[in-house]
């Protein structure tokens, strides 16, 4: 028998409440006996909770009975008053009846599955949705803890079949009846090109979700002694990177996450760019520049009484050239180049705009992303690389070969094990059998 | 009272690949039926093989099996079907003389010395502790150490012409009751049906007014040992219905067995009556019907397409509104039969009722329909029978190996809900299951379990040694495009020196053509070289499953306890647990195709694995 599971679901007590879930066949009779009743399914209800003849809280109690919940199974929440020995009291309270123990981490999240209350991609969905920092990140796990990615899968994954229902058709029953046609593949052809070019866009937009997941990131160069560290302070609004006049004080990339106006960012700050005999420094300058090549926005600092900047990298990502210092000299700017002032904070309030601007542009925060986590990425573009096999495959067997393959692909996604229902469409479209 | 180590009760096509097979792992055999000139009779069409189909009686024939040699003695016509499609999916079919069929099956049987047909009713099954230890037939007791039941449609068959109802297991041949016997085993029986449409008489048939169609001129054989009957191929004829066929039979729905309420239980979707195919698919101007003769020297012809229970009158008015059949005269009115059938997930993948030791099942009792799916379910049983009385190695094939182990693993881990036929679409690995190759998948198999006569294990022998030699010389002759540009083969000039086996991948390089560059490929014959071109072909795809096939095979190692208590498995959701005990699965590799099973649930199965041998 299934085991029934108790954990503590808000935050670290003391707090001003806590809320403890009960999940599994035992859980309305641990009700009933701490609270002397089960309340009304679905709904709040004030109750008294007793253990040992002892009041240990006068708490919200609600039921929610199992399939129809979230872990699929009996489940109840308990509202306390959110003191650690009230906790402590309940879930030992709790503990002490027969068959309930501790949830493990994630043995929720789990059952859900287990239960079929939540595909894999939702199970995904909601670790990000936990974990999610920003307003942008938020949205993103929503919508994938929803299943919209397991939705969008899913309609791929039908389309796939729909066309494997076809080519399966025209492989099994051609020969006994003419009713199935024999469809010729000019068509499929360009319906399938046509689906892999859909699906490499959606791939292309993946990068959009994984800087919206992961942050986007921005690396902090320039030569030594420019400000750089001080920049990355200043926007960070903490001493995050230890600021000195002696160059060459940063040799490490230092990694500060901020929040450009509810997307989330990381700036790099790197060690500044010169000619070195130091190996350690050296080593810091080569990651620099790697850094730098990877990154989504480069923001290249010169400093206002020496105002040139290195030239770009070969393949340069967008760059900012970005002059600090401006309260020391003020040159003429080259076009589409900042002036700030990193001690004094004059035109950080500019910066600041003009990055989260930039932030907005490089994640269009509105639209949903959904191929944030590499394992989606790799099975979408499995599919697309077997549509596009299934498009130019040289003979009918080999065609259904890679639908089947894309099929499955996007099976995998939602963490179904592909039960195929091809001959269900087969069945349904034609007239087969003699 | 006689004593046998196997009993196969009916000699239809699974009954007889039963008895074949039992007897040739040296069992004593009694293939018990009502009349001794039953076996070899087919109810329905004259035709055996096909997509699919054919694949399984290559696979028969493999494991050293008769059907595809009894089909090549009774041939009228053969074809390969699917030649444009690709060889996976290239299945032979033959039409087929029944008297021909009837006479060579019986001179096939006669030469097995310990089979002995025995003609006589069988009346109930004897069960000692829990274990089946013969039949009482009647014409007295028989003992066996086995027993397997081939019942055909003749389980509470009952025939259904409009609201005339007869039973019977077919047109003149009584019903067996033993399906009460099984309830009472409490073995889970449910009701299914099928159909057979009215016999013409091919003389009242305006055949000039009809297009023929023709066997292939190669006149294809469904056994690598089949010999040809001497006979030229007979044309079949192809006509249609059309909108005044559709008419009457929607007019007369109501006097329909199936639409008129008489019948309950679920037929095929793949070989529906014609009531339905007007009811589902009434969008369609008209559905193709093949006339099919159904002997050199008989007059009857099987319309193939048209099979209803609707009554005799009907059937003559919607006939006669057919091209070709104006004045078609109906030699026997066609009927729709129900008959008992037992969930196969009641059975072993070896075909062994779970519960019931000695017990075995194949063909139209576990819910398949067609010949070939009998007949291959046959061998299975037949071999797993004769094991089991002689204590010898279990025979079971599993779905990454053959037709015939994706059939009994959908069977016995998915149930079935309406009649189940083979198409090469259930195959995941389609592309290895290959007509052309079954000697090679199943011919080990089948010589390792004593099932293949020595002649033709010999021959394997030698193809294999020949088709080793082959692919050897086409990996170890090779051209640059360049040499093969200048014997006017037109391929891109990429520079890239390949093996002929690399280049047969490419169309250009035709086998003629790879015959005029290299003259040793006179080695080879044709039929090898096309096989082993046709693995030159599907060489990347194979390659690319054979991961999945490896970890198929390593969840098929994990097998789960035949008595395990599902409800018993921690973390396991109520219905995965209902789900999971319906289908009993025995490895956790069948777990995993049960319908509906998730991969958590797999999860919690696992620690209740053990790498036994598979129960059978």
């Amino acid at each position: 028998m299934t085991d029934t599971i108790a954990a503590l679901a808000s935050g670290r007590p003391p707090a001003a409440l806590a809320v403890i879930r009960l999940s599994g066949p035992a859980a309305f009779a641990a009700v009933a006996a701490l609270a002397g009743r089960v309340p009304p399914p679905r709904r709040m209800s004030l109750c008294r909770l007793h253990h040992d003849g002892a009041l240990l809280d006068e708490a919200l109690v609600a039921v929610f009975p199992g399939p129809n919940s979230a872990s699929g199974e009996d489940l109840a929440e308990f509202h306390l008053h959110g003191g650690p020995a009230v906790v402590s009291g309940v879930l030992a309270a709790l503990t002490a009846h027969p068959g309930i123990r501790l949830a493990e981490p994630g043995e929720y999240t789990r059952r859900a599955f287990a239960n079929g209350r939540m595909d894999l991609a939702q199970v995904e969905g909601l670790a990000d949705l936990v974990a999610a920092e920003t307003a942008s990140q938020r949205d993103q796990a929503l919508a994938l803890a929803g299943g919209a990615l397991g939705r969008l899968a899913d309609s791929w994954r039908e389309r796939c079949l729909d066309i494997l229902a076809e080519a399966e058709a025209g492989l099994d029953f051609a020969e006994d009846e003419a009713d199935v046609a024999e469809r010729l593949d000019e068509a499929a052809r360009e319906q399938l090109l046509a689906m892999a070019s859909e699906l490499d866009q959606l791939l292309a937009d993946s990068a959009r979700a994984a800087r919206i997941r992961d942050g986007l990131t921005i690396v902090v160069t320039g030569p030594p002694n420019v400000g750089k560290s001080s920049l990355v302070n200043a926007l960070a609004m903490r001493d995050a990177a230890i600021v000195t006049p002696i160059a060459g004080t940063t040799r490490d990339a230092i990694e500060v996450p901020v929040d450009l106006g509810g997307i989330a960012a990381v700036l790099i700050d790197t060690a500044g760019l010169r000619d070195t005999d130091d190996p350690v420094e050296a080593e810091g300058i080569a990651r620099a520049r790697q850094r730098a090549a990877r990154a989504d926005l480069v923001i290249s600092v010169a400093s206002a009484d020496a105002p040139h900047w290195p030239a770009p990298a070969p393949v340069p990502p967008k760059t900012l050239m970005l002059l600090n210092k401006c309260d020391l000299a003020l040159p003429v700017l080259p076009a589409g180049a900042l002036s700030v002032s990193a001690s004094t904070g004059a035109g950080m309030a500019t910066l600041r705009d003009w990055l989260t601007n930039f932030a907005r542009q490089a994640t269009r925060p509105g639209e949903p992303a959904l191929l944030a986590h590499a394992r989606h990425r790799a099975a979408f573009a499995d599919a697309h690389a077997a549509l596009v096999d299934a498009a130019h495959a040289p003979e009918p067997v080999l065609r259904a070969e890679s639908l089947r393959i894309a099929a499955h692909a996007f099976a995998r996604v939602a963490g179904r094990i592909g039960v195929d229902d091809v001959l269900d469409r087969i069945f349904s479209r034609f007239c087969i059998g003699k | 009272m006689s004593s046998f180590d196997v009993i196969v009760v009916g000699a239809g096509h699974a009954g007889c690949e039963a008895a074949a097979a039992a007897a040739r792992r040296g069992a004593r055999v009694a293939l018990v039926t009502l009349r001794s000139d039953d076996p070899g009779t087919l109810s329905c069409n004259p035709a055996v093989g096909g997509i699919g189909k054919g694949h399984l009686v290559t696979e028969i024939d493999a494991l050293g099996g008769i059907m595809g040699r009894v089909t090549d003695a009774a041939r009228l016509q053969s074809r390969l079907l699917n030649r444009s499609k690709g060889p996976a999916v290239q299945g032979p079919r033959a039409q087929v003389d029944r008297k021909l069929y009837r006479a060579a099956m019986a001179e096939t049987l006669a030469a097995f010395s310990t089979l002995t047909i025995v003609p006589a009713a069988v009346e109930g099954l004897i069960i000692t502790h829990g274990r089946i230890v013969g039949v009482q037939t009647s014409c007295g007791r028989l003992d066996a150490a086995a027993v397997i039941l081939t019942t055909g449609t003749f389980l509470g068959g009952v025939m259904h012409i409009g609201a005339e109802r007869e039973v019977g297991g077919r047109v003149g041949a009584q019903a067996s009751d033993l399906g009460s016997a099984l309830r009472a085993m409490g073995l889970p029986v449910s009701r299914l049906k099928t159909g057979t449409p009215a016999r013409l008489d091919g003389r009242s048939i305006d055949w000039a007014a009809l297009d023929w169609q023709y066997g292939d001129a190669d006149d294809p054989r469904l056994s690598r040992f089949g010999r040809s009957n001497g006979r030229p191929a007979l044309p079949c004829a192809i006509t249609r219905t059309n909108a005044t066929t559709h008419q009457i039979i929607r007019d007369h729905l109501g006097e329909s067995a199936l639409y008129g309420g008489h019948i309950n239980s679920v037929g095929p979707r793949y070989c529906p009556s014609i009531e339905d195919k007007v009811v589902r698919f009434g969008d369609r101007d008209g559905h193709q019907i093949f006339l099919e003769p159904e002997g050199y020297d008989d007059i009857t012809i099987y319309p193939n397409g048209l099979s209803t229970s609707l009554p005799l009158a009907v059937q003559e008015k919607f006939i006669a509104s057919i091209k070709g059949l104006e004045r078609a005269r109906i030699l026997r009115a066609g009927y729709a039969i129900e008959y008992d059938h037992v969930d196969p997930r009641a059975l072993t993948p070896g075909l062994a009722a779970k519960d019931i030791p000695g017990l075995f099942l194949a063909g139209q009792i576990n819910g398949t329909t067609g010949y070939e799916e009998a007949a291959a379910q046959g061998l299975v049983a037949g071999a797993n029978a004769a094991a089991a009385a002689l204590g010898l190695d279990k025979l079971i094939i599993d779905r990454t190996a053959a037709y015939i182990g994706v059939m009994i693993d959908d069977l016995t881990t998915h149930g079935v809900a309406e009649p189940y036929r083979m198409f090469t679409s259930r195959a995941e690995y389609r592309l290895r299951l290959r007509a052309d190759n079954a000697d090679q998948r199943l011919t080990p198999i089948g010589i390792g379990a004593g099932l293949v006569p020595p002649a033709h294990a010999a021959r394997f022998a030698t193809d294999q040694a020949r088709r080793e030699a082959g692919r050897t010389l086409l990996e170890s002759l090779s051209a640059s495009p360049h040499q093969l540009a200048a014997h006017g083969i037109d391929v891109r000039q990429d520079g890239q020196v390949r093996t002929l086996f690399e280049w047969l991948r490419f169309p250009a390089v035709t086998h003629a053509a790879a015959r005029r560059v290299w003259p040793e490929l006179a080695a080879l014959s044709d039929e090898l070289l096309a096989s082993l071109a046709v693995d030159a072909n599907y060489a990347a795809y194979v390659a690319r499953q054979e991961a999945e096939v490896a970890a198929v095979r390593r969840d098929e190692a994990l097998a789960l306890p035949t008595d395990l208590d599902f409800a018993a498995v921690a973390g396991l959701s109520k219905e995965m647990i209902e789900r999971l005990s319906k289908a009993r699965p025995l490895t956790l590799g069948a777990a995993s195709r049960v319908p509906g099973i998730t991969p958590a649930a797999l999860i919690a199965l696992l620690p209740h694995t053990s790498r036994n041998r598979i129960a059978a």
